[in-house]
């Protein structure tokens, strides 16, 4: 293999009482790349970073980071990687200088060290002129860019992003994901869980996508998307003896399944330029339509397309 | 790679989580207000209240309660301690203090030491309000800091009990109620308010076998007698052993968690 591997994940395996949480997980993250471990809400992500991350113990299984076990060599393991957790994991109480200060200091800096990287990493991340306030006045935004830079205080080279953006609006999501990708230009690996698809897309070289605790599927943004399906083009049929000459005349148009619910039809696209010549072609046949709407696929069709026939 | 490795330095890690709790109490003097109101306001209300009742006056009555109410409120500020953690093993911020490489021990030993801050804390308002309403132990002043540094090393020694049991609870609220409870069986069922050859023989039993009764005699003794006693030297070492098994429980119960 010409790649290294970052991490190596073998057979993980958590149960909580009779509750197996994560069921037997096995992928690989290679160097340089950004992971993406999707999935909905209580699949599992969180646990099994946690698990990743030393904080919480498998009940079977194996993590390796570079190497090195992160049970039997849990020390060394943690020096060689940052967490954001999915909660802000830094003091509401103090300010950002602070936060910065002590976790310099807790990282094994020395005292002028600590202070050079504090005030490198203010910068780094847009927090100087706020730096000396109380955390409780940050914004949500702020409180995610400080929590990061306090992951990336010693430099690591693999860092972990637990659902970097719930719970942002969509420009300071926007900033935080330019924020990772400098740093994956800088050649930082990167593992992040997710109920975004987009994000996934947007961000994530390899995806490893979760669910009731078992990897469901891995593989590109692009390969899963092809495994979805593209978007949906819905319309409603204006008269009713018209449906079937609609569903007749696209069937020659598209592949896939189109679905009919009364007078409403909902045809699967391959790509979007396949709409003006199935606009056009109802428009020469003079079948009427009204309440067009195009579908992105959505998270929740992922699951029902893979987790088909498994629930 | 530039990664530093770390020696786990325990005093160092220690000394900088004890600066982040000192840091957070300064931010937040509010967390002082339990410590300083509570003796006060037992001080007055037993002193008054009481006074005549058990000694035949307030004056009288302040060599028993001022000792009293010192470790009552020793007790109740480890309580807060206990909760304390709970709340912040609640809040994500432990979860990056046990990501880093640093000795296990420090987030816990931080805490405590800078909750000494509210120990000496209550002791000085305890002792002064004792002073204001009359107090004056005839010993001199030095045997006042002496008995004051012993119910801080009590308090603290206990706080490693309460810290346990925070974390174990479920929620900084049961750690509340639980601790609430403990502070006030240990505080009143023993010699703290009344004096024992007062009690019917059940309770005299029970409070014989409390151990902050022992503290609170200990402290009397030195008080009355001006010198170090055989019962006070019984409660450092009681302390001593009550870090020794529960530092390292608590320990224990944080890598749990």
């Amino acid at each position: 293999m010409s790649t290294k591997n970052a991490i190596e994940v073998s057979h993980l395996t958590k149960r909580f009482g009779q509750k197996t949480v994560v069921d037997d997980i096995s992928f690989n993250v290679r160097q340089g790349e950004v992971f993406g471990l999707l999935g909905p809400n209580g699949a599992g992500k969180t646990t099994t970073l946690r698990m990743m991350t030393t904080l919480l113990k498998a009940d079977a299984g194996q993590v390796t980071i570079f190497g090195h076990d992160t049970v039997k060599e849990g020390r060394l393991a943690r020096s060689m990687f940052g967490l954001t957790g999915q909660y802000a994991s830094v003091d509401e109480d103090i300010s950002a200088r602070e936060n910065l200060m002590i976790f310099s200091r807790l990282n094994g800096l020395s005292r002028t060290a600590a202070k050079q990287r504090t005030t490198e990493l203010l910068a780094e991340f847009s927090l100087e002129e706020s730096a000396d306030k109380a955390l409780k006045n940050f914004s949500g935004g702020m409180r995610r860019r400080l929590d990061l830079a306090v992951s990336l205080i010693t430099r690591p080279t693999l860092i972990f992003l637990d659902e970097p953006t719930t719970g942002l609006d969509p420009r300071t999501r926007a900033q935080m994901w330019t924020t990772i990708r400098q740093l994956v230009k800088q050649g930082s690996t990167i593992v992040l869980t997710t109920q975004y698809l987009e994000e996934a897309d947007q961000l994530a070289d390899n995806l490893a996508i979760i669910d009731h605790g078992k990897l469901v599927k891995m593989g590109t943004p692009a390969e899963l998307k092809e495994q979805i399906g593209g978007a949906r083009l819905a319309f409603t049929v204006s008269q009713e003896d018209q449906v079937q000459p609609a569903v007749q005349l696209l069937t020659g148009q598209v592949t896939g399944v189109i679905q009919q619910t009364g007078q409403q039809l909902s045809v699967p696209l391959k790509q979007i330029t396949q709409l003006p010549p199935i606009l056009a072609a109802l428009k020469q046949a003079q079948i009427m339509i009204s309440h067009l709407s195009v579908k992105e696929p959505s998270l929740d069709d992922v699951f029902m397309n893979l987790t088909v026939g498994k629930n | 790679m530039d990664v530093r490795m770390h020696k786990g330095n325990v005093v160092m890690n220690t000394a900088t989580m004890a600066y982040r709790n000192l840091l957070k109490t300064i931010h937040n003097p509010d967390s002082f207000m339990d410590v300083v109101i509570q003796p006060v306001m037992f001080m007055l209300m037993f002193g008054y209240l009481f006074g005549g009742a058990i000694a035949g006056g307030v004056r009288a009555y302040l060599p028993t309660i001022v000792p009293g109410i010192l470790i009552q409120t020793m007790l109740s500020a480890g309580t807060g301690s206990g909760a304390q953690i709970r709340e912040d093993l609640d809040s994500g911020v432990f979860d990056r203090f046990k990501s880093l490489p640093m000795a296990h021990i420090a987030p816990l030993a931080g805490q405590l030491f800078a909750d000494s801050l509210r120990l000496l804390l209550a002791t000085i308002t305890s002792l002064t309000t004792g002073y204001l309403m009359g107090w004056r132990p005839a010993v001199g002043f030095k045997w006042v800091v002496v008995i004051g540094l012993l119910a801080i090393f009590t308090g603290w020694a206990l706080s490693w009990i309460f810290a346990l049991l925070g974390l174990l609870a479920k929620s900084a609220a049961s750690v509340q109620s639980l601790s609430l409870m403990t502070m006030l069986v240990l505080s009143f069922m023993s010699n703290a308010f009344v004096p024992l050859h007062s009690l019917t023989k059940p309770l005299r039993f029970i409070a014989n076998l409390n151990p902050v009764t022992y503290v609170i005699t200990a402290i009397r003794q030195i008080l009355a007698t001006g010198g170090w006693t055989h019962e006070a030297l019984l409660v450092v070492v009681f302390d001593v052993i009550i870090v020794a098994i529960f530092a390292p429980l608590a320990v224990w119960a944080y890598d749990r968690n």
